[in-house]
C-alpha cells in the first residue's frame, strides 16, 4: 500500500498520507512521511515558511538594546529589545552582501555593526553609517535599500513572542484559536509575569522532527518508555500516589492540541509530593494560597493541579508536568532535527521554589533527564523501523478513535496534529470546520 | 596533617575512574562519591560559576539523584543505555588548582580535560570538556569525590543528543 496521489486540483500533486476510515476506527500515517526529502520539502514551504512559530519570550530581553540569535524556521534571526523598548526580529543578514550581521549569541547593544565593511545598523534596523557614504548614490540611505530586513510578521501573545514569515497569514491570536485558553492557563501560573530561567538545553535526535510532536503530549507511552521515571518517583515519595495519567484530550483548532491530567509527581505550581519535605509543603501551599486568591478555586485547581502538555501547530510544545518547559524543533534532513528548550517560570518565584522547580525538571526533562534520553532512543528507534517501510509501511494511530471523550492516554491529539499536517502539506492555509470536541470533564 | 597527594596519585585515581566508568561498574563508581556529592553538567552557554539552583543544567545532581541516576542505568528500562553503548573515557592535562586542610582531611580542587567517546548502533559520539572537581582526600590517603562538574565545550548537544552515559 503507497499513499495515493490526490485527485483535488488545489492539492497540487501533494500526496495523501494518511489513511483513515472514521467508522471503522482506522487512522494510518504512511511512513514515508518520516523520510522523504520531498515531503520535509513541502514541509519548509507549506508549514514552516507560512504558519506563526515560536521566537522567544519578552523576558529574554531584559533591557533596552538586549539582544539575542536564534534560528527559526530555517533563517537566522535577531531578536532585540531596541532603544525605545520596543520588541524587534530581523533578519540577521547585511543588506549590502550578506553577511551575518549580529555574530554573538547573546547581549546588550545601541548599534549593531556588520564586521564585513563596516555598515552600521540602529536597534530598530535602520541604517545608521556606512563608510564612504558618498560613493553611493544621492538618498541611497533613505531607500530602505540600507536597512536590516525585518521579518514579515512579528506579534505577541502574553509574551510569547512569534513570527511568520507569510506576510498574508492571519493574526497571531486567531492562528491560535483555541490554545489561547491554555496559553492563559499557563502565564496565569504568576501574577508577576513568566520569566524564562538562565540556560537553555540544545540538542538533537535522529529522528523526523514529528516523531517529536507525537511523543510531546503521547500519554500512551508513559508507562512503558518511562518506567524507570515512575520507579523514581515511587522511590522519591516512598510511594506512587496513581499509577497512570488520567486525563483528556483536546482538538484546540488550527491543529493545536493538548491533554490536560493528573499525575504521580509534584508541580512546583503547585502540587507537593512528600519528597519536598516539611518546607516544600508550605512553599506549594503559599503558591497555592496566591493562585486561590487570583483565580478562584476551579481555576487556582486547573492552574495548579493539573498537568498539561499543549502543541502550538507546527511545532512549539509546552510542557507543564513536573516542571514547565518549551521546546522548539526544526528538521535538518529528514532523519535528524535540532531542539531547543527552556524553563519557564513565574517571575516572584523566591529562591527555594526555583532550585526546586529546577531540579524537578531534570528528574525527567532533557538530555541528561530520567526520562527524556528514553524518549530520544525510542523516536530514533522509530526512524530506525522506518527503514524497512517497503514492507511495514504505515503506522498506527487509531487508539481511542471511537472513543467518545478521548483520554490523555489515547492518540486523539496527534491524530488532531496529522489531520492539520496532511492538509497544509496539501496548501490549505484555513482550517475546515470540524465536529466540535468533548469538553474537559471537570 | 593530611598529606597532599601528588599529582600522580591524582592521575591513578582519575583513570581509575575512568575505567570503572568504561567497565559500566557503576556502583563501584558511584561508592567512590562522598555522601554530600554532587555531581554537574551545566548548558553549553553556562558560565563556570552558573549554580543548577538558579540556572538550567543538563544535569544537577545531589548524593541522593546521583545515587537513582545509578540504580536507573542499571535496569533494563533505561532504554536509552539498554542495550548498553561502549564507551572510552580520556582524561588529561591534570593540575591541582589548590588544596585546604580542613577537620576532615585536605580538600583539593582539580582539573582536567576529558574527551569521552561514546558508540552505539553505528554512531560514534564525541563529549570534550574540562572536570572540575573537589576531592576529599582523608588521613588514610583514601580519595573521595565531593563534587564533579563536567564543564562541556560543545556549543550545544548537537548532534550527541543525550548525556544518558556517565561523563
Amino acid at each position: 500500500m503507497n499513499p495515493s496521489m490526490n485527485a483535488s486540483a488545489n492539492a497540487a500533486a501533494a500526496p495523501n498520507f494518511l489513511h483513515i476510515d472514521q467508522k471503522n476506527g482506522v487512522f494510518q500515517v504512511s511512513r514515508q512521511a518520516f523520510t522523504d526529502a520531498d515531503v520535509l520539502e513541502r514541509e519548509q514551504a507549506e508549514i514552516f515558511d507560512k504558519c506563526w512559530l515560536y521566537l522567544g519570550h519578552g523576558s529574554e530581553l531584559k533591557n533596552p538594546g538586549a539582544f539575542l540569535t536564534r534560528s527559526v524556521g530555517g533563517r537566522n534571526l535577531v531578536f532585540n529589545r531596541d532603544s525605545a523598548g520596543k520588541v524587534r526580529a530581523h533578519l540577521n543578514t547585511c543588506p549590502h552582501r550578506g553577511s551575518a550581521v549580529v555574530r554573538e549569541r547573546s547581549g546588550n547593544a545601541k548599534f549593531f555593526t556588520c564586521s564585513y565593511h563596516g555598515w552600521v545598523f540602529a536597534a530598530d534596523g535602520a541604517i545608521r553609517d556606512i563608510p564612504g557614504a558618498e560613493s553611493y548614490a544621492p538618498g541611497f540611505t533613505s531607500t530602505g535599500r540600507a536597512n536590516l530586513v525585518a521579518v514579515p510578521r512579528l506579534e505577541q501573545y502574553r509574551d510569547l513572542w512569534f513570527v511568520c514569515f507569510d506576510v498574508n497569514a492571519v493574526s497571531l491570536k486567531e492562528y491560535l484559536a483555541g490554545a489561547v485558553e491554555y496559553l492563559d492557563l499557563i502565564s496565569d501560573q504568576s501574577d508577576k509575569g513568566m520569566e524564562i530561567v538562565s540556560g537553555m538545553q540544545e540538542y538533537s535526535i535522529r529522528a523526523n522532527w514529528k516523531l517529536l510532536v507525537e511523543n510531546s503530549f503521547d500519554g500512551y507511552h508513559a508507562m512503558s518508555t518511562h518506567s524507570t521515571y515512575f520507579d523514581f518517583v515511587k522511590n522519591a515519595n516512598g510511594v506512587l500516589s496513581q499509577a497512570n495519567v488520567y486525563g483528556v484530550a483536546r482538538d484546540l483548532g488550527n491543529g493545536h492540541a493538548c491533554v490536560e491530567y493528573t499525575a504521580p509527581w509534584g508541580r512546583p505550581v503547585a502540587n507537593w509530593v512528600p519528597a519536598w519535605g516539611e518546607q516544600g509543603k508550605a512553599e506549594v501551599a503559599s503558591v497555592q494560597a496566591r493562585l486561590l486568591a487570583a483565580h478562584g478555586p476551579e481555576r487556582a485547581n486547573r492552574i495548579g493541579q493539573y498537568s498539561k502538555n499543549i502543541l502550538i501547530f507546527p511545532n512549539l510544545v509546552i510542557v507543564d508536568v513536573m516542571s514547565l518547559t518549551l521546546r522548539t524543533f526544526y528538521p535538518r534532513s529528514p532523519d535528524y532535527m535540532e531542539i531547543s528548550a527552556w524553563s519557564l517560570a513565574p517571575s516572584e518565584e523566591n529562591a527555594w521554589m526555583r532550585k526546586n522547580r529546577l531540579s524537578s525538571f531534570l528528574e525527567f526533562l532533557g538530555p541528561g533527564g530520567f526520562a527524556t534520553p528514553d524518549d530520544v532512543e525510542m523516536l530514533e528507534q522509530c526512524q530506525r523501523g522506518y527503514r524497512n517501510q517497503k514492507e511495514a509501511g504505515w503506522n498506527d494511530v487509531s487508539r481511542g478513535m471511537l472513543a467518545t471523550e478521548p483520554q490523555t492516554v489515547d492518540e486523539h491529539q496527534i491524530r488532531v496534529f496529522w489531520r492539520r499536517w496532511q492538509e497544509r502539506l496539501q496548501g490549505q492555509s484555513s482550517a475546515p470546520a470540524r465536529t466540535a470536541e468533548p469538553v474537559l470533564a471537570k | 596533617m593530611t598529606a597532599v597527594p601528588s599529582r600522580n596519585d591524582i592521575e591513578v585515581f582519575l583513570y581509575r575512574e575512568a575505567a570503572l566508568l568504561d567497565n559500566w561498574k557503576l556502583p563501584e563508581w558511584l561508592a567512590l562519591f562522598t555522601d554530600d556529592a554532587s555531581y554537574l553538567v551545566p548548558t553549553t552557554t553556562l558560565t563556570r560559576d552558573a549554580s543548577p539552583d538558579s540556572s538550567l543544567f543538563f544535569i544537577g545532581d545531589d548524593r541522593f539523584h546521583l545515587g537513582e541516576r545509578v540504580a536507573r542505568l542499571g535496569k533494563r528500562g533505561a532504554h536509552a543505555e539498554f542495550p548498553r553503548s561502549r564507551t572510552r573515557h580520556m582524561v588529561t592535562n591534570v593540575l591541582i588548582d589548590e588544596h585546604v586542610q580542613t577537620a576532615a582531611g585536605v580538600e583539593l580542587k582539580v582539573s582536567a580535560a576529558f574527551s569521552v567517546f561514546r558508540f552505539k548502533e553505528g554512531n560514534a559520539d564525541h563529549f570534550v570538556g574540562c572536570y572540575y572537581y573537589r576531592l576529599l582526600v582523608g588521613s588514610d590517603g583514601s580519595i573521595k569525590i565531593r563534587e564533579k562538574r563536567c564543564q562541556l565545550d560543545m556549543d550545544t548537544l548537537r548532534p550527541q543528543g543525550r548525556i544518558s552515559i556517565l561523563l
